[in-house]
C-alpha cells in the first residue's frame, strides 16, 4: 500500500478528557528546568508556569547543593574555618575568606596591619574581576554568544595564576589569615598583576566591542527583566542587581572597611533597572577595580611594614620566633592545638562581595569554636527576585533572568 | 539622627514592645517582644528618620538546653541614614511561633523559610512556610543543638547490604 492509498487523517474528532483543561479559561503547562540544566549555573531548579510562551509564575527550588556548612562552622575552630568559606562561593574564594575573617577580627576587636589590608583589597579586587569574568562569560554564552565564554576563561587564568603564586592555589584559595598574612609577600607578584593591569583594559575593550553595541545581545537585554528601584529595596537585593536599578549602595562607600576609605573609585548605577544595564553595571565594576588595584600597587611597592598582626591573643605567633623562644612556641601549640577564645558577643559583617553584600553572623559563647555561624549570601536573596521579575516575561528571556541575577549555587545552597 | 536617636525613639514610641538593648563593638541590638516585631519592623520602616527599609537577614540561634530557647535576629539597614539596626526577640519552648515580617519586609520570606527549615521555628501569616535547603520529607532540623552529629559507616563489600538497609533513600 502506497502513501497516496492511506486514508487522511480524521480532523476534529480528538477528545479533551481532562476536566481542568475544560474548565480553566487559561491553559497553563507547568515545565521543570534544572536541575541539570546548564543554563542554571549548577543545580538550579526552577520550576515555571507556562502559558503559551509566556511565563506567569516562577518558582526556584534550592538546596541540592546544600552541604551544611553552617553546621560544620559550628564544630570548627575560628582559624579551621577559612577553608569551608572558599566552598561557598567558589569563583571569589578571596572574598569570602576576608568577609570571615574581618568577622573574626571584629569579634576578637583586632585589625591586620596597613600593608596586610592594601594586599587584601588588592585580592579581593582581583577575585571580584575573576567572578565577573566568569558571570561575563557564563551569561552571554547562555544567551547565545558562545565565543565571550573562551574569551572571559581565558583572561581569567591570568587572574589565577596571580593566585597561585601568592598562595600557592588557583580556586579555593584560603588565603586571608585571621590578623594578616603569615608569609612574605612572593617575589615577581607585583610584575605579574603589573602584566595583569596592562593587558586587561586591552581584553575588556574586545567584550566591550562584541556585546556593547551588538544588535543581537541589545535585542535579548535592553527592557528584559526590569526592576522597580522600589522592588530591589524591599526584596533585598545588593551588588549590581540593586545598583543597575540606579540605587546608590555600595558597602566600600557606605561602610567602608579595610583601606576603601582611602581609595579613589567610582560606583556604577544603571538607569533602567534591565539586564543589560546590570550587564554595563558589572562592566564599569571591573574598570573601576583595576584602579582600586592600580593605587593599592602603588602603595604596597614602597611599603615595608609588616604584614602580620604580633602582640595579640588571636594571631598565630611568627614561624622564626616560634624556632627560637619558649613563650612563643607554646603559644603557637596553643593556638593550633586549643584554637583561641574570643569574648563573649555577636557581630555581623557585610562585605561587598563581587555579587552583592556578604555577610557573616557570628555568635560567639567564648568557647573556641562559633556558637552559631550565620552566612549571608548575597545569591541567596538575589534569587528571591526571579519569581517577580520572570513574570510576564518569554520563556525565552528565562535564561537571561537566571544569569543576570549573578547565582553560584554554592553560594546560594551553602 | 544616629543609631542611639533612633532607639530612643523605638523605646518611647512603643514601650510595650520594647525590652532592652545593647552594644557589642559597634553594633547595637534591641531586644523586642515576640509579640510585637511585626509592629517594630514597620515603625523602623515607616518613621522619618528611621527608614530601615531593607532587611538584609532573619537568622536563629539555638541556645539548647537554656530557656528561652530559641532567638531570632533580624538585620535591618537604613538606605537614606546608612545605619544599620539589629532586633532580637526570644522564642521559648520546643516549637516556637512568631509573626511573619514578610508584610513589611518581603525579602524576609527566604530567611524566614530558611529559619523554618533549620530550626523549626513556625511563622504565622507567611506565604509559603515549607522547606527550602533540605528535601521536604526530612525529619528534623539540622541546625538545631540537639541534631544528631552523625558520620556514615563506610560502605564495604563486606558490609555492604547491612549498610545499604540504614541509608536514608528519598521515600516516594
Amino acid at each position: 500500500m502506497s502513501i497516496s492509498q492511506m486514508a487522511p487523517p480524521a480532523t476534529g474528532t480528538l477528545e479533551i478528557t481532562d476536566e481542568r483543561q475544560i474548565s480553566a479559561t487559561r491553559r497553563e503547562l507547568v515545565l521543570n528546568m534544572g536541575p541539570q540544566h546548564p543554563s542554571t549555573h549548577g543545580v538550579l531548579r526552577v520550576v515555571l508556569t507556562l502559558e503559551g510562551e509566556t511565563i506567569v509564575a516562577t518558582d526556584p527550588i534550592i538546596g541540592y547543593l546544600h552541604r551544611g556548612v553552617e553546621k560544620i562552622g559550628e564544630t570548627r575552630r575560628y582559624a579551621q574555618f577559612t577553608p569551608w568559606t572558599d566552598r561557598t562561593d567558589y569563583v571569589a574564594a578571596p572574598q569570602n575568606n576576608l568577609g570571615y575573617i574581618l568577622a573574626v577580627e571584629k569579634l576578637c576587636g583586632i585589625a591586620a596591619p596597613e600593608r596586610a589590608q592594601y594586599w587584601r583589597v588588592i585580592m579581593a579586587e582581583l577575585s571580584r574581576i575573576a567572578s565577573h569574568l566568569v558571570w561575563l562569560g557564563t551569561h552571554a554564552l547562555d544567551i547565545g554568544a558562545l565565543s565571550m565564554s573562551l574569551y572571559c576563561f581565558r583572561e581569567r587564568e591570568l587572574i589565577l595564576d596571580i593566585f597561585e603564586r601568592f598562595c600557592g592555589a588557583r580556586l579555593t584559595t584560603n588565603m586571608m589569615e585571621i590578623g594578616g598574612f603569615s608569609r612574605e609577600i612572593p617575589e615577581g607578584l607585583i610584575d605579574q598583576i603589573e602584566h595583569f593591569l596592562k593587558v586587561f583594559p586591552g581584553y575588556q575593550q574586545e567584550y566591550s566591542d562584541l556585546l556593547t553595541a551588538n544588535p543581537i545581545w541589545i535585542a535579548r537585554t535592553r527592557g528584559v527583566g526590569i526592576i522597580e528601584p522600589q522592588a530591589a529595596i524591599d526584596y533585598g537585593l545588593t551588588g549590581a542587581c540593586l545598583r543597575g536599578s540606579g540605587i546608590n549602595y555600595d558597602i566600600r562607600k557606605a561602610q567602608p572597611y579595610l583601606v576603601y576609605d582611602r581609595l579613589d573609585f567610582e560606583v556604577p548605577l544603571g538607569t533602567h533597572g534591565d539586564v543589560y544595564d546590570r550587564y554595563l553595571v558589572r562592566m564599569e565594576e571591573m574598570r573601576q577595580a583595576l584602579r582600586i588595584i592600580r593605587q593599592c600597587l602603588d602603595v604596597v611597592k614602597d611599603h615595608k611594614g609588616p604584614l602580620m598582626l604580633n602582640d595579640s591573643n588571636y594571631v598565630i605567633p611568627p614561624h622564626d620566633t616560634v624556632l627560637r623562644t619558649a613563650e612563643d612556641m607554646q603559644r603557637h601549640f596553643v593556638w593550633v592545638i586549643k584554637g583561641f577564645s574570643p569574648p563573649v558577643g555577636e557581630v555581623y559583617v557585610g562585605i561587598e562581595h563581587s555579587k552583592g553584600e556578604l555577610g557573616y553572623y557570628i555568635y560567639s559563647d567564648g568557647s573556641g569554636v562559633p556558637y552559631r555561624l550565620r552566612i549571608r549570601s548575597a545569591d541567596f536573596v538575589n534569587l528571591q527576585i526571579l519569581p517577580h521579575f520572570a513574570q510576564g516575561a518569554m520563556l525565552a528571556d528565562a535564561v537571561a533572568l537566571i544569569g543576570t541575577i549573578d547565582i553560584v549555587l554554592g553560594s546560594v545552597d551553602r | 539622627m544616629t543609631i542611639l536617636d533612633a532607639v530612643k525613639s523605638i523605646e518611647t514610641a512603643l514601650p510595650d514592645a520594647f525590652e532592652r538593648e545593647y552594644e557589642f563593638r559597634g553594633d547595637i541590638t534591641v531586644v523586642v517582644n515576640p509579640a510585637h516585631i511585626v509592629e517594630v519592623c514597620r515603625y523602623c520602616r515607616d518613621t522619618d528618620g528611621l527608614r530601615f527599609d531593607m532587611c538584609s537577614g532573619v537568622t536563629a540561634i539555638d541556645y539548647y538546653p537554656n530557656e528561652p530557647r530559641f532567638a531570632l535576629v533580624y538585620h535591618l539597614y537604613s538606605m537614606r541614614h546608612n545605619m544599620s539596626l539589629e532586633l532580637k526577640v526570644y522564642l521559648a519552648g520546643d516549637e516556637p511561633v512568631v509573626d511573619s515580617v514578610t508584610g513589611v519586609y518581603p525579602s524576609a520570606n527566604w530567611f524566614e523559610r530558611e529559619a523554618y527549615d533549620m530550626f523549626g521555628i513556625h511563622f504565622n501569616n507567611h506565604p509559603d512556610l515549607r522547606r527550602i535547603l533540605m528535601p521536604d520529607d526530612w525529619e528534623g532540623h539540622p541546625l538545631r543543638k540537639d541534631y544528631p552529629l552523625g558520620y556514615e559507616t563506610v560502605q564495604f563489600s563486606f558490609n555492604f547490604d547491612e549498610v545499604n538497609k540504614h541509608k536514608p533513600y528519598a521515600k516516594e
